[in-house]
């Protein structure tokens, strides 16, 4: 659904421009950024991009990752400025646009196929 | 002394505060309003700012109402609404804009609910449901009308219409305030649906521990510019 005018130059100034294309599937690195105390550090968060939602400002993207044995997923607002970057390493190849399925599979089931990029 | 404006309630959506945490607003539109009657002690017997938002067609307002704007060398208004003890110097016919108020400051918004129409003792009072399964035969009803003494006592929760009233929320944070286009971005929701007719005021209960909720990046983009 398309947004009120007004609204949408309200958060306008703050949509990130420096987004690069990522889809469900794509495996991606988040740079996300920690404050701890007055101290802030950038935290790596490499995992499969299992959903994204929403639109403009309210647009966020789910990431997946298997970390010690134990299933994790972090969710992040798309334009959060807590976010330092992210680098998309690997275009994968699904049929679905949200891949809860990943969530029952392990090991070498839930290994996605890489993308052939046609650009 | 209090702080007050008029205006119509745009509709939600979300912003980056300062600290990066993405929180839910709502955009309030109060294009400048119009000081239409200064009320003091002596003539009135209270002191109040008169304001008037939004104009009308002249077809929609009657004479009395057409007079009353001539004062302020103004068109008649649609949202009129007094503000008591206000603070500052005004003079009829003084435009008051949303700069009225910062970024930072909290306020009280009062509107009209949003109607639900006729409904029932769960929904509108919040009373427990009955279980649905099990033969109980009791599903949703309001319970017991009291003892038998041939009427019901006032008070009985019953059920009946819902919303369509004046609400006020309390300690409103504005994170945001955009004189250019007449904007006031509150923290959290306000009563009434979108474009209803809302007044914002000072708030009552200043509680000097709040922290000043701001938007981010809009210092930075306006200093770019200047």
């Amino acid at each position: 659904m398309r947004q009120n005018k007004i609204l949408e130059n309200v958060t306008s100034s703050q949509l990130r421009s420096d987004i690069p294309d990522f889809r469900a599937g794509d495996t991606v690195k988040v740079y996300a950024r920690i404050v701890e105390g007055s101290r802030e550090r950038v935290q790596l968060f490499e995992g499969v991009v299992i959903k994204r939602k929403g639109a403009g400002i309210q647009a966020t993207y789910t990431v997946r990752k298997i970390s010690s044995g134990v299933g994790v997923e972090r969710t992040f607002p798309l334009h959060s400025p807590r976010v330092d970057k992210i680098e998309v390493t690997r275009h994968g190849r699904v049929r679905r646009a949200k891949l809860y399925y990943l969530r029952a599979l392990q090991g070498k089931a839930a290994r996605i196929q890489e993308r052939r990029r046609d650009v | 002394m209090t702080k007050g404006i008029l205006g119509r309630k745009v509709g939600m959506t979300q912003v980056f505060t300062e600290t990066g945490e993405l929180i839910a607003v709502t955009a309030v539109e109060a294009t400048p309003n119009v000081v239409l009657q200064l009320k003091n002690a002596e003539t009135d017997g209270y002191s109040a700012v008169q304001l008037g938002y939004q104009d009308k067609r002249e077809v929609l307002s009657n004479k009395p109402e057409q007079g009353h704007a001539k004062k302020a060398n103004t068109t008649p208004k649609r949202y009129i609404r007094e503000i008591r003890d206000a603070e500052g110097e005004f003079n009829v016919g003084d435009e008051i804009k949303v700069d009225t108020f910062q970024a930072g400051d909290y306020v009280d918004v009062t509107g009209i609910t949003k109607g639900h129409g006729f409904q029932g003792a769960i929904k509108r009072l919040g009373q427990s449901r009955g279980p649905m399964a099990h033969g109980s035969r009791y599903h949703r009803r309001p319970g017991s009308m009291g003892a038998i003494i041939n009427r019901v006592f006032k008070g009985k929760l019953l059920p009946g219409r819902m919303g369509n009233n004046k609400r006020t929320m309390q300690n409103v944070a504005i994170v945001h305030v955009d004189v250019e286009n007449n904007l006031l971005l509150l923290k959290g929701n306000v009563p009434g649906a979108n474009k209803s007719l809302l007044t914002i005021k000072s708030t009552v209960k200043v509680n000097a521990k709040h922290p000043a909720i701001k938007m981010a990046g809009v210092e930075a983009a306006a200093a770019d510019e200047a």
